[in-house]
């Protein structure tokens, strides 16, 4: 199905399954630990043996010899295979770091060697006995050191996020001397790992030729394609099977060392092989997300009205790598006449930076919307009030595109209203609560809306069960649900009558998940192949001109027939894709929300809590409001995290992540998070697909930081512009003690 | 984790007697620390010698007045009893600042006493650590220290105590009761029981090869007000960036310990004399030769400010 003009109207506006907050239909599965991870496939194939990856122990430079005596000897070993076995893999077309072969150390806990034996314990106890000889290799690890010489650079997060390497309209540096009222700052944001629960782990099994990897991976299509390029051998090979995710927040989006190692391990085992990549190296093996240095200028008139505004940030990768895309959203969020944007980025030796939750944006709103009140408080004008005088309807840098659905406005002024924003002292720092220094924040949100397409296929048994099979996954978002609310509103079925199969690479290839794009584009692939399955049911009974479908009956010119009888003589398959045309490009697709946050610091210690949150959203159509609730919150306690305590500490002498593992990387626990609402306006973006919807998995993370700072300055009229905001950061301004 | 023989004893006499026939044998209790070290080999006993069953999991009151905890008494247990949230809340309230629930039901007396730093570079088996592998070099030194040691540090180790049980214990003066491979059993004031780095970092206590501790005895109630406060970036299951354990009389008098800051439990007894004239005095004394990081200097003025919140609070 061709989606190239906006949608009319369609069964899914009926709205009696879509639309509900329909619980999980896999929640059982979930909360009894019957659904099957990865790692816990122990049915799929016998005799699995397993494996361990060793990680190196220099960032950069090259192994001369591995001493394997000991570790060969070691009980129970089956085989292991050094990265000197080998020569370097090539690279998939997603990642830009080598995952296996050679003698070149790119970064450090690259994957050198897998051990491969009959218990996990052998496995791992064997691979530290693996002697290894470096020749270590000076390396670029200082973010601040190299930015100092980064060329312009250019990308894509690939995720909806992007600018060229500079980008001008009209006369920024003229207006911005001009303007009455200016701010110019500094911010930095720190490298983050995605720290999801599940670690990335397979199990890999030969049969000939042919590989099947049981896996943890968002991107089903990307990453059958990558393993393929990685080994060698031809996509028609490989098979990958993904059906539950224990979160991935991007970490996912690509094959991993635990894929092709196993895949490598099984092969010199001649036995399946299952491998988890251990928790500590996962921060370094992996990727994470790139830490920025932005310098935001913001000009305004008097009258709140800003005349100039330019954001430009710095991030590394290694070489050939992309920049964190820090500045994408400031070309759409805010009117202004004269703009600048520009990326820098420095090549470096640290591992591969990529997706990360709303890459580019999500760093970027952390220091645009501090600026933003950085700019309102040296206005005098309250920065709810600011934003709004600022909104654009249309596209700053081309205003004949205008935004398909924009309600930035409304979502702020509904926040202010319900989180009782008139409360506030503008004045920073006067509000006491016993030892606590009390202030709110304020920040918008903002997520571009990303179309791809997307394909599912629909079966109809003759006990008038639909089931949909498509590759997509579910990383914990409710995936299955929104897919079985899909069918069951264009079929007519209570939901009860859907099953919907996930994650297997034999399936029709879907968008996947990443980039909150996964339910507009999943749904509408639903959609398209329930279409056809709709025609195919009215031709087999004979149903002609305008056909409903309710209540599991199909109903036309006065007949009535139950949905099951059209698969009484065989099961009927549709299958169909849902592809775009040029809709995003005419009109500017984005979601938008309102981030409050009201917090709390120690007068005493400059700890920092958080009290209160609130979200206002307009993302078009919310297929489930659960759901998206669940995706908000989560993402908000994410940004609560960004905000507050998640950092990658870089060792700047051997160039490493120190601290990796889950006690010394901190993310909020459930005591630094009290209390989050969550508003979604009514909304459908009929630009965005016959769903009508878009996404709010990262809209409900970008703008927090930015919320949980500018409430920070509000509470102690300190603003700290490195994150993440430790009290470290706060004590020598904080008041003097008694 | 590399393979080792495991035995359960029953008695403490049998603890100990264990001990004497293996050297290079570890006791293993809850293992909430221990079990971690060995799957990364930074640990790795040949023989484990269980001793969840030898008793030692009471807690009575001494002749003195004080109370005796069994050094199997579970955290758990420890925090929750009645005599110690009347007397000795400090104690109490550092024992639910640390950990989680969960571990808090593992975790013994003994062993959370026993705790190895949370260091990240003793936990990196690619990086030198005097403590793990003595005289392989210190990475933390001149590298990511934000949590480390400020105070009583040297050239080899500038690694912390994690507990915030300890804490407390050195504020109350605790006695480690012990009983050594040979029989014969000895009292350890807490103040004498963790030791600075000094060049022998791998040493965290006065414990001899293969001693036993049996039970902490805390003196008889001191009263005042009690306070523990732990400093951290999240809100709970974090290591403390700083703490204070402290007692406060009504005539101003009291007692501070400070966790967070150094390799053991950190009191200057003649600190304690300051208290009268405010934290800034005290923190002063107690800080008196601190040797912080560009990451971790940020622990000076912290303590002072902590002290400081728990001084106001005692005032008010």
């Amino acid at each position: 199905m061709k989606f190239d003009t906006p949608a009319g109207a369609n069964p899914i506006d009926r709205m009696k399954v879509v639309g509900k907050p329909t619980d999980r239909i896999d929640g059982k599965l979930k909360t009894t630990g019957t659904a099957p991870y990865a790692y816990e496939r122990h049915d799929v194939v016998p005799n699995q043996a397993y494996g361990y990856v060793l990680g190196s122990a220099i960032a950069k430079g090259r192994i001369n010899r591995f001493d394997l005596a000991e570790a060969k000897a070691a009980p129970g070993v089956l085989a292991i295979v050094t990265t000197l076995d080998m020569p370097r893999l090539k690279r998939g077309q997603q990642n830009i770091a080598y995952l296996f072969g050679g003698a070149a150390i790119q970064h450090y806990h690259q994957a050198i060697a897998i051990v491969v034996a009959e218990t996990f314990e052998q496995a791992r106890a064997a691979t530290a006995l693996i002697r290894v000889d470096y020749a270590r290799e000076r390396g670029r690890f200082d973010l601040a050191t190299e930015a100092k010489t980064a060329p312009l650079f250019g990308g894509s997060s690939g995720e909806g996020s992007s600018a060229p390497p500079i980008e001008r309209v009209g006369n920024f540096e003229g207006a911005f001397e001009a303007a009455p009222v200016k701010v110019d700052s500094v911010y930095t944001t720190p490298d983050e790992t995605h720290a999801m629960m599940e670690p990335h782990a397979t199990i890999a099994a030969w049969e000939g030729e042919k590989l099947t990897l049981w896996t943890s991976n968002q991107m089903i299509a990307w990453s059958k394609g990558d393993v393929a390029i990685n080994l060698g051998i031809s996509p028609k090979n490989v098979r990958l099977d993904s059906p539950f995710i224990g979160g991935g927040f991007g970490g996912k989006l690509f094959v991993r060392s635990d894929a092709v190692l196993a895949a490598i391990g099984a092969k010199a085992a001649k036995r399946p092989v299952k491998l988890a990549l251990s928790r500590p190296i996962i921060a370094n093996n992996t990727t994470h997300r790139p830490a920025t240095i932005q310098r935001i200028r913001i000009g305004a008139n008097r009258d709140g009205k800003i005349t100039a505004i330019a954001h430009e940030s710095t991030s590394g990768n290694l070489p050939d790598g992309k920049p964190e895309t820090a500045v994408s959203q400031t070309k759409l969020l805010y009117a202004g006449e004269n703009r600048l944007i520009a990326m820098r980025l420095a090549e470096m030796d640290l591992p591969e930076g990529n997706a990360m939750r709303a890459p580019g944006e999500a760093p970027g709103m952390m220091a645009l919307e501090v600026a933003m009140d950085e700019a309102a408080e040296q206005l005098g004008i309250d920065p709810v009030e600011f934003r709004i005088r600022n909104d654009t309807q249309f596209d700053p840098e081309d205003p004949k595109r205008r935004f398909s659905q924009r309600q930035l406005v409304e979502c702020l002024r509904q926040g202010a209203t319900r989180f009782g924003w008139s409360r506030r002292n503008p004045k920073p720092a006067q509000i006491r609560d016993g030892r606590w220094l009390v202030g709110m924040g304020v920040a918008a949100g903002f997520r571009n809306n990303l179309l791809m397409k997307s394909a599912a296929r629909v079966r109809l048994d003759g006990r008038g069960i639909v089931t949909v099979e498509t590759d997509m996954t579910d990383i914990g978002t409710g995936t299955y649900t929104i897919l079985a609310q899909t069918a069951a509103e264009m079929m007519g079925l209570p939901i009860e009558r859907v099953v919907v199969k996930l994650g297997d690479s034999d399936f029709p290839v879907s968008a996947g998940s990443g980039g909150q794009w996964g339910a507009n584009n999943s749904t509408a692939g639903v959609y398209a192949a329930c279409v056809k399955l709709r025609e195919q049911v009215a031709q087999r009974l004979g149903l002609t001109g305008d056909v409903d479908f309710t209540d599991g009956q199909v109903r036309a010119g006065g007949r009535s027939v139950a949905l099951a009888d059209a698969a009484r003589g065989g099961e009927l398959v549709a299958e169909d894709t849902i592809e775009y045309g040029d809709l995003d490009k005419t009109q500017q697709q984005s979601t938008f929300a309102a981030h409050f946050v009201e917090a709390a610091v120690d007068a005493f210690t400059g700890e920092i809590r958080v009290r209160r949150m609130l979200a206002v959203c307009a993302a078009g159509r919310i297929l489930n409001p659960k759901a998206a609730r669940s995706q908000v919150i989560g993402a908000m306690t994410m940004g609560v995290g960004a905000a507050l305590m998640e950092e990658l500490a870089v060792d700047k002498r051997f160039g490493f992540f120190v601290n990796h593992d889950l006690a010394t990387y901190e993310v909020p626990v459930h005591a630094d998070i009290p209390y989050q609402e969550v508003i979604f306006l009514d909304e459908v973006d009929p630009m965005s697909s016959p769903m009508k919807a878009k996404g709010v998995g990262e809209l409900g993370l970008c703008g927090v930081g930015g919320a949980i700072a500018n409430a920070v300055h509000n509470a102690t009229g300190i603003r700290v512009r490195n994150y993440p905001i430790t009290l470290d950061k706060l004590l020598d301004r904080l008041p003097e003690i008694a | 984790m590399r393979p080792f023989t495991y035995q359960r004893v029953s008695s403490p006499a049998e603890a100990a007697a264990a001990a004497a026939q293996m050297p290079g044998a570890k006791f293993i209790a809850g293992g909430t620390n221990l079990l971690d070290l060995m799957k990364l080999q930074i640990e790795a006993p040949a023989h484990l010698i269980d001793v969840n069953a030898i008793g030692l999991d009471r807690i009575e009151k001494t002749d003195e007045g004080g109370l005796r905890i069994g050094a199997l008494v579970r955290n758990t247990d420890l925090a929750a009893h009645k005599k110690v949230r009347e007397d000795y809340a400090m104690l109490s309230r550092a024992l639910l600042a640390g950990a989680s629930g969960q571990l808090r039901n593992k975790a013994t007396t003994a062993g959370n006493l026993l705790q190895r730093t949370r260091c990240p570079y003793f936990y990196d088996t690619n990086q030198p650590c005097n403590k793990r592998q003595p005289g392989s070099g210190c990475a933390a030194i001149g590298g990511y220290t934000r949590q480390l040691a400020v105070v009583g540090v040297s050239d080899a180790c500038i690694a912390t105590h994690p507990s915030d049980m300890a804490v407390a214990m050195r504020a109350l003066d605790a006695t480690v009761e012990t009983v050594k491979p040979n029989g014969s059993s000895r009292r350890i004031p807490i103040a004498d029981f963790h030791r600075l780095p000094g060049n022998t970092p791998h040493i965290d206590t006065n414990l001899q090869a293969g001693e036993l501790i049996t039970a902490v005895t805390l003196p008889k109630p001191i009263g005042g007000k009690q306070y523990y406060r732990k400093v951290r970036d999240r809100a709970s299951y974090a290591f403390a960036l700083v703490s204070i354990a402290a007692v406060i009389q009504r005539d101003g008098s009291g007692r501070v310990a400070v966790g967070g800051i150094a390799h053991k439990p950190w009191r200057v007894e003649t600190a304690e004399a300051e208290l009268p004239r405010g934290a800034k005095a005290v923190a002063a004394r107690l800080l008196a030769g601190a040797r912080p990081t560009e990451d971790n200097g940020f622990k000076i003025p912290l303590v002072e400010r902590t002290l400081g919140a728990v001084l106001s609070e005692a005032r008010a």
